[in-house]
């Protein structure tokens, strides 16, 4: 008998989703999907509002990542300015953006998945968070908070606030950095150094545990898009597209941001509100490919920081050279780049022209139409704006970051079921292991994270006639 | 303040009354809000703008005065001898609250993308006055920015319609590029006769406008959110070296 399961909500990501498995007679997953639920409308509300506002309006999808959507749209409104930003205005950029991954990337593997990884997928709900870490890790957690501490701060000390800062504008930031918050910031540094690489030495320690999970949690053939830098180096703020397919074959290089229309295409779902971006050339959903820290790193060449580039090696190790292509190595390639942002941090603040006054390049709207790429911790990151002489918008659109990930997540979940998921015998780690795939890619689906703790979960096996023959409940 | 003296002998006589229980010595042409600024009581405004006509539309000036049963506003009512005055209470407070919910619901004050985040007066009174929601259901109408003046806008979803960049278009710089259309609800600020304000004969470009706005409705062009500082001490400066002229 035909039989669907219904994981709602998934716990510990960002923002509001389920996820439906169907089973076929023999209890078998046959297919499953993630449904986004939430309707946020951007696009739409964004039109008949001045342009220089878009930067704070649209950072405020999310409360994650608002610096991501600070870079991506302060960029497409340089790009409507038609004006060159001064290049400390960029390095500014360029340090709240890195501040950004830090902690961004701090709140998806310790708060949302070291539980998973340290205590297990088959550990007590009730233990698996945070909270329950504490007990058993209390250096891990407290590494976590730290670390997420250290990039929120720069944040706050470079925009105001952690979140939601209004300081990156058109034409640059609004105020420049003193040399006192310069070496507040340096100074915390080197423990955030040595928090993330005490970190990516316990993964590698972990990481034997999940052979089974590694094998099977989105590990599939995809295509990878990033930014690189003109050189093919590790880029989050700037550079030029890249595509590589899954066997590591440069499918396109050096494509200039405004040209994201020749490589992605949208489609839509009738199941989601998230749209489905995939390789216009290669048509819909052939053209599926993966965005994120495990796509940037399979992409560069190299990282451009020390430590990064020996962690990028032992990164690549994992698939001879190859692009790594388990979603699960999403978690080692978030630690390799926290690594690379906390040097490349130190670089930036080190260097003597980061004091510099002139920040900021003002104009008025020159062009009308603006895109804005950058790569957000979740992935390459699309604001694209057209504006009326008066500098109005007059359209807009944005593909988040989690976005790009859609087919990728779907086929992971699926992956994941068909391997773990038993209809027949349903456990509560089975399910798990379905919403902790969707974990590895850090989607992002609102601007609001779950609190600490386990969320009410319930399961439930319905028959072809509608009719409950099993449930599971968490609550 | 500049105030246009009644003709003839009549003298000004100074009066005692009483603010919140202390006896204060005023003039008898001052209003109860002159008297209490005087003596450091605080009294909310929005409407009202020291070298500006009074308007007296705004309502959050209200206070109670013994013998009487309704508030009245502070901005247009003078003192008189033996006045008993009440600036606050738990009715007023309640009223003014409620005041601010009304243009809350009235338009689209989205605080946290305004330009004048930070440094707008509505958002200070609403923090003053501990509104800390809005019991009223938003109207959500949809209202038009006007971008094409060259250095400002105006931004309608904002604008309270007090009147302040009226009257010191009108007053101050002599254009009365300004006015009110519509009636209620309806009412909506125009430049000259609904032209857009770009293309207004009128309007100076002085800016006078967009400094004593108190929200994000006139601001200048280019600003992004929390960027829009306004400067209105000017005001007091021309009107004081102005005279009665």
């Amino acid at each position: 008998m035909a039989r669907t399961i219904k994981i709602d909500p998934v716990s510990r990501i960002e923002g509001h989703a389920y996820i439906t498995l169907n089973l076929n007679d023999a209890g078998k997953v046959e297919d499953a999907q993630f449904h986004l639920t939430q309707f946020r409308g951007f696009e739409k509300f964004c039109e008949g509002r001045p342009f220089p506002e878009m930067p704070a309006l649209t950072a405020r999808t999310c409360g994650i990542c608002p610096v991501s959507h600070l870079v991506a749209s302060s960029k497409a409104c340089d790009h409507l300015l038609s004006v060159t930003i001064p290049p400390t205005g960029v390095k500014l950029r360029r340090l709240m953006n890195l501040a950004q991954i830090v902690q961004s990337h701090a709140l998806s593997f310790f708060h949302m998945s070291s539980a998973d990884l340290l205590l297990g997928m088959d550990s007590a709900p009730q233990q698996r968070n945070l909270i329950g870490l504490l007990s058993v890790d209390p250096q891990l957690a407290k590494d976590g908070i730290r670390l997420r501490q250290i990039g929120q701060t720069i944040i706050e000390w470079l925009g105001g606030k952690k979140i939601h800062p209004g300081w990156m504008v058109p034409g640059g930031v609004n105020e420049p950095l003193t040399d006192e918050r310069r070496l507040a910031m340096l100074a915390m540094l080197p423990e955030g150094l040595e928090i993330a690489h005490r970190t990516i030495d316990l993964f590698k320690q972990l990481v034997s545990r999940f052979d089974e999970e590694i094998e099977h949690f989105g590990n599939f053939p995809t295509m990878f898009l990033s930014l690189v830098t003109p050189s093919g180096g590790l880029e989050h703020y700037d550079g030029l597209l890249r595509i590589k397919n899954a066997a590591g074959e440069i499918v396109e290089d050096m494509v200039p941001p405004t040209e994201y229309q020749r490589l992605i295409g949208e489609a839509v779902e009738p199941y989601s509100y998230m749209k489905f971006p995939y390789y216009l050339p290669a048509g819909y959903p052939t053209g599926i490919y993966r965005v994120g820290p495990l796509a940037r790193l399979n992409n560069c060449d190299f990282c451009g920081t020390p430590a990064a580039d020996t962690e990028l090696d032992a990164f690549r190790a994992l698939q001879h050279g190859k692009p790594v292509s388990s979603s699960f190595h999403f978690h080692f390639a978030r630690l390799v780049e926290m690594i690379f942002a906390l040097e490349r941090m130190q670089q930036l603040l080190e260097d003597p022209t980061i004091l510099a006054t002139r920040v900021r390049a003002r104009a008025r709207g020159n062009a009308n139409e603006g895109i804005g790429v950058a790569e957000a911790p979740r992935g390459t990151l699309i604001h694209h704006y057209k504006i009326d002489d008066d500098g109005l918008l007059t359209w807009a659109n944005l593909i988040i970051a989690t976005g790009h990930n859609n087919l990728a997540m779907n086929l992971g979940v699926k992956q994941v079921a068909a391997h773990f998921v038993d209809g027949n015998h349903l456990r509560e780690g089975m399910l798990n292991r379905v919403e902790a795939v969707i974990r590895c890619y850090d989607p992002c689906l609102s601007c609001a994270s779950h609190a600490v703790g386990q969320m009410p979960l319930k399961i439930q096996l319905i028959d072809a006639r509608g009719v409950v023959v099993d449930e599971l409940v968490r609550d | 303040m500049s105030r246009v003296q009644p003709p003839g002998p009549h003298k000004i006589r100074v009066v005692t009354l009483q603010i919140d229980g202390r006896d204060i010595g005023a003039r008898e042409d001052e209003t109860i809000l002159e008297v209490a600024r005087e003596n450091d009581i605080p009294i909310p405004t929005l409407c009202y703008l020291e070298g500006l006509s009074t308007w007296g539309a705004c309502r959050l000036c209200v206070v109670e005065i013994e013998g009487t049963t309704r508030p009245q506003s502070a901005c247009s009512t003078c003192v008189a001898e033996g006045m008993k005055v009440i600036t606050n209470s738990e009715r007023l407070e309640r009223y003014r609250r409620t005041i601010l919910e009304l243009l809350f619901a009235e338009r689209n004050h989205v605080c946290s993308v305004c330009v004048s985040n930070g440094h707008c007066e509505l958002q200070q009174l609403a923090t003053a006055c501990k509104m800390d929601h809005v019991r009223f259901k938003y109207r959500n109408a949809p209202y038009q920015v006007d971008p094409s003046h060259d250095l400002f806008r105006v931004d309608h979803n904002r604008c309270v319609l007090c009147t302040r960049c009226l009257r010191v278009c009108d007053e101050i710089e002599g254009a009365h590029t300004w006015d009110v259309m519509g009636r209620g609800v309806e009412c909506l600020l125009i430049t000259d006769l609904k032209q857009p304000w770009g293309e207004s004969q009128s309007c100076t470009s002085c800016g006078k406008c967009v400094q004593v706005c108190p929200t994000g409705a006139l601001t200048k062009k280019g600003t992004a959110a929390g960027e829009m500082e306004k400067h209105g001490s000017f005001l007091v400066y021309l009107t004081e070296m102005r005279g009665n002229r």
